[in-house]
């Protein structure tokens, strides 16, 4: 049986009533505290590369991400970043950490379908997306700012 | 064959069928679960020994199949024909399964529903003479579900308050005729029922139009109330289903509260954080299989109306815009000293 749109508009306005809310106001606060924690161990990180290893801001900078990847990754691979995930929301998502997990996580959830079909051809689905559209983006912000301020 | 149905769309087995032997393998957090003592075999972890999450669901069907029928006491070679099903793509737990039974196999798929499925199949087949013994088998695993439907086990997404957890684990029932054990004595087989639900983290709300509709036509047809069943049970609504399930059967003049249950609600205690409970096939296969058939044969319950509920969800087809259709079958079963048989 295919309801009909009255029929569904019924059902929608129902289920609305019956369906637990997202705890907006604690997943918001959570996601603070994760996203911000993940944010000072990166700040923590910047300053020991120019601090102590007297790295200039735009080499920190990289190397920087790069250990946050690392982390991210890490925190995967020893099964703790899904934890981290569903406990901190978009908190864990946003950063680069989270990124690292997007490609992560599925490299190794298709190990066992073979290193082409499985690890390297699942290994983007995630973050597929996340980088068509932001190369797409750099390449429409660049030709902005070329048009507009010229070469 | 008018004789045999009841009503618009329920069938009367008038030779019912028994469930002669019934077992049940459960992973490590069914096991912790508030059934957990009931389960024959609750494996350490959710791999058992195995290399990928699709082997190790494959092992506990096989497991359940043969344990199920060492309690029947029947062999592989006495099963006229092997009904099973699963969440997998091209079902591949029970099509192994059945590789290894090599016995005629009836590979279906209901998603959660096809516990009653098979049951209602296989009660069929004995009541119209065509079989003396029939096998029937389900499975999930929560990390091949995840995977197939979702993400990766390890992505860290936030899950929202509505959706389920797949449960790990199988069961298996030997279906006998003339046997010793609960009886099958009703099978009502449900419509397709779309609501337009298009959440796939919400299966609950999709399903329960299909169960309401389902127990609805059931007790129609018999005749019956809510209360003539001392346990009305449905698949997976979970915490968001079930209720309402409820409110649809009120509207319709049936008071289901004082008998009536869910599978994915009892299966975890609210503590192990699944959200709105379980799901899956082995969701139903558990409980029934665990609980409800044991406390059939204590003499706790007497009558049941297992209504096991499925959301027919395809990834493939939400992604294109469409709604999630559901479905819910509904099998009657009874303590064999309540049927007057003829």
């Amino acid at each position: 049986m295919e309801a009909n749109e009255r029929q569904k508009q019924a059902y929608k306005a129902l289920i609305k009533t019956r369906t637990p809310p997202r705890p907006i106001l604690r997943n918001a606060w959570r996601a603070f505290l994760v996203g911000g924690l993940f944010s000072l161990l990166g700040e923590g990180f910047m300053n020991l590369y120019t601090g102590v290893f007297h790295l200039e801001v735009k080499e920190a900078g990289p190397l920087t991400s790069a250990t946050m990847i690392f982390l991210g990754a890490f925190l995967t691979a020893i099964g703790i970043y899904d934890k981290i995930g569903q406990w901190g929301g978009m908190g864990a998502a946003l950063p680069i950490t989270g990124f690292a997990n997007s490609i992560v996580s599925p490299a190794m959830e298709f190990k066992r379908e073979g290193l082409v079909l499985g690890v390297s051809a699942k290994m983007f689905t995630i973050a597929g997306p996340v980088i068509v559209y932001a190369s797409l983006t750099s390449v429409i912000v660049a030709a902005v700012k070329l048009l507009l301020k010229g070469g | 064959m008018a004789g045999k149905r009841l009503g618009r769309e329920t069938v009367f087995l008038a030779n019912p069928p028994a469930i002669v032997g019934a077992a049940t393998v459960a992973g490590p957090m069914e096991g912790k679960g508030p059934l957990g003592e009931y389960f024959d075999v609750v494996t350490e972890d959710t791999l058992l020994g195995e290399k990928t999450w699709e082997k190790a669901e494959v092992k506990m069907l096989q497991e359940a199949v043969e344990l199920a029928m060492k309690k029947a006491e029947v062999q592989t070679g006495d099963i006229d024909f092997f009904l099973a099903g699963d969440l997998l793509n091209q079902i591949i737990a029970s099509n192994f399964v059945a590789r290894k039974i090599s016995r005629p196999y009836l590979g279906l798929y209901g998603a959660c529903s096809t516990l009653a499925e098979a049951l209602a199949v296989g009660a069929m087949l004995i009541d119209g003479g065509f079989a003396r013994y029939v096998l029937a088998g389900t499975s999930s695993h929560h990390d091949t579900a995840e995977r197939q439907f979702r993400y990766p086990t390890e992505f860290g997404v936030q899950r929202p308050p509505t959706s389920t957890w797949t449960v790990t684990g199988a069961g298996a029932f030997v279906l006998a005729e003339g046997g010793h054990g609960p009886l099958i004595t009703h099978v009502t087989v449900g419509k397709v029922v779309d609501m337009g639900q298009k959440d796939p983290n919400d299966m609950g709300s999709a399903m329960a139009p299909a169960a309401a509709e389902t127990i609805w036509q059931h007790l129609q047809d018999t005749g019956r109330r809510a209360t003539d069943y001392d346990l009305i049970v449905t698949g997976d609504l979970g915490r968001v289903g079930k209720p309402i399930t409820e409110v649809l059967l009120k509207k319709a003049g049936y008071d289901l509260s004082p008998v009536y249950n869910d599978c994915g609600i009892m299966i975890y205690d609210p503590n192990q954080d699944t959200h709105a409970g379980g799901s899956g096939t082995a969701c139903s296969a558990l409980v029934f299989g665990g609980y409800v058939l044991k406390e059939i044969l204590a003499g706790r319950y007497r009558r049941v109306l297992l209504v096991a509920t499925g959301a027919l969800y395809s990834p493939t087809s939400a992604q294109q815009g469409e709604s999630i259709p559901g479905i819910a079958h509904a099998v009657a079963i009874e303590a064999a000293d309540v049927v007057d048989i003829p």
